[in-house]
């Protein structure tokens, strides 16, 4: 599907992690289905670690 | 194929989903509770002393010295608490829950739960009602006459109902009032309904129920009862006005009933089941099911919620009490899609109690097989907070609350929502990777 095709379309928006992106779309009258995420323990490398041995 | 710490949790969980506990008696607490002493004070929270103590914990100390005429006055309480006549220990270390200062005093008549699935009991003491009250820090006349009442008239009738009636089974009384309304936490309306048609005719059967004269000061309950000031009732009627009077009158039992799964679940070797949470207006501690009696705890939060007239937020204290044991077994804040209205008694719209209760199933290891939610399809409320799961994802427990005034002497000035610390799950995990 080209691009031009993808344009003239309804778009169907997921917005992943941050809520701001999904809220700024929003405001431009899209629907936006958020879906809140964030990294594994934040991205702490020690608290990945620890979760890795209590597997 | 399950690790042997999924198959630890599976099975804490499924112990404690099994405890049954009933509440079978009344007795008082320095006579029933293994441990208990003159000189032993309990309050809500992991250990602290006196000189740490939030001022909602002080005041509900200064009242119980007063109350047991260790102390003349505010003054005297103080001084005999800071010189160390009285020593201090959370509900916890003796099975006992207690909500906000969850201050339980030797001579206080405490409930008496009683796991007939796996043995033991459980305590909590006797709800007061809303506002200016001990447990939140209040201890003026009105409040001590309302205990005294309490432990000499009230219990003596709920006492001899109970072992008339054989009991009440608190964990169906939960089951069903998830389905009338309630998350068992801070909306008690059902609860407390279901447990007077429970008690009720027990309570008019009591012999101490049918005394019209008794030496202990009466309550007013006029404003609940307005045809009481053209007659002297029976104490059964005032002990069930009081009931009708407070939607907190089942909190307690519930409490103690939830400590009694909590407990269920406690002690399973690799198990990363949280057990205990818990707080004392100052710190926020857990406990973990493989890891003893450790407390792992930091500086609690400030609850978000909706203030009484005259209060605003500056007023509020730190979160306070043993409450959560009820969001720690799968109802509260984790039932909150059962309980939509209590909006409007913390804030927030309807649509985020059933956020609550959804975001909750992230960090659960079941669904629980008790407890369901009309309004999900049935669905089992989420059950077993799983400290891994709480890093992993970031998602901390939402905890319905009430909120007490900072100072002591004042009383409840709110209610609303509070999230624990991440650092006591921090903590907690690095123990168990030990």
């Amino acid at each position: 599907m080209g691009l031009e095709t993808i344009l003239h379309r309804e778009l169907q928006i997921i917005n992943l992690g941050l809520e701001g992106f999904a809220e700024s779309l929003r405001e431009k009258g899209a629907a936006v289905t958020h879906v809140r995420w964030q990294p594994p323990a934040r991205g702490d490398e020690n608290l990945l670690s620890l979760l890795d041995k209590l597997k | 194929m399950m690790s042997k710490i999924d198959q630890a949790n599976q099975e804490a969980v499924q112990r404690m989903m099994q405890s049954r506990p009933v509440l079978v008696d009344i007795g008082r607490a320095k006579d029933v509770i293994p441990g208990m002493k003159e000189n032993l004070f309990l309050h809500a929270g992991p250990p602290i002393t006196w000189e740490r103590m939030s001022g909602p914990l002080k005041g509900a100390i200064i009242g119980g010295l007063i109350y047991e005429r260790m102390a003349k006055n505010a003054g005297e309480a103080e001084a005999a608490a800071a010189a160390g006549r009285v020593e201090f220990a959370p509900c916890h270390h003796y099975n006992a829950v207690g909500p906000m200062a969850g201050v339980i005093t030797p001579s206080q008549a405490v409930f008496m739960i009683e796991d007939k699935q796996w043995g033991g009991f459980t305590y909590s003491n006797m709800n007061e009602g809303y506002g200016k009250v001990l447990r939140y820090g209040a201890y003026d006349d009105e409040v001590l006459r309302r205990l005294r009442w309490l432990d000499e008239v009230y219990a003596p009738v709920v006492k001899e109902a109970l072992l008339l009636s054989g009991g009440i089974d608190i964990k169906t009384i939960i089951a069903q009032a998830l389905h009338m309304g309630d998350d068992g936490h801070n909306r008690n309306r059902a609860t407390t309904s279901l447990f007077i048609r429970a008690i009720a005719s027990a309570i008019v059967e009591t012999e101490y129920g049918k005394k019209r004269v008794y030496d202990t000061p009466r309550p007013d309950l006029t404003n609940i009862c307005p045809f009481f000031k053209e007659t002297r009732p029976a104490a059964a009627a005032e002990v069930l006005a009081f009931m009708h009077g407070n939607d907190l009158t089942a909190l307690n039992a519930i409490m103690a009933s939830c400590k009694s799964m909590a407990l269920a679940a406690h002690g399973i070797e690799h198990s990363t089941l949280v057990t205990t949470m818990a707080r004392n207006g100052t710190d926020f501690g857990i406990r973990v099911s493989s890891t003893g009696e450790k407390w792992f705890t930091a500086p609690a939060n400030v609850p978000d919620g909706l203030y009484f007239s005259g209060f605003k937020s500056s007023d509020a204290n730190r979160d306070i009490g043993d409450s959560v044991i009820t969001e720690t077994v799968g109802i509260g804040g984790f039932a909150m899609a059962a309980a939509p209205a209590i909006v409007s008694f913390i804030g927030g719209k309807p649509a985020a109690a059933f956020e609550a209760t959804q975001e909750m199933y992230e960090i659960t290891v079941a669904e629980n097989t008790n407890f369901n939610i009309p309004a999900l399809d049935f669905r089992g409320t989420p059950t077993g907070i799983d400290v891994r799961k709480v890093v992993e994802k970031g998602i901390l427990p939402r905890i319905n609350t009430g909120i007490a005034h900072r100072e002591p002497g004042i009383g409840q000035v709110g209610a609303g929502i509070v999230l624990p610390p991440m650092e006591c799950f921090i903590e907690a995990l690095k123990e168990l990777a030990r």
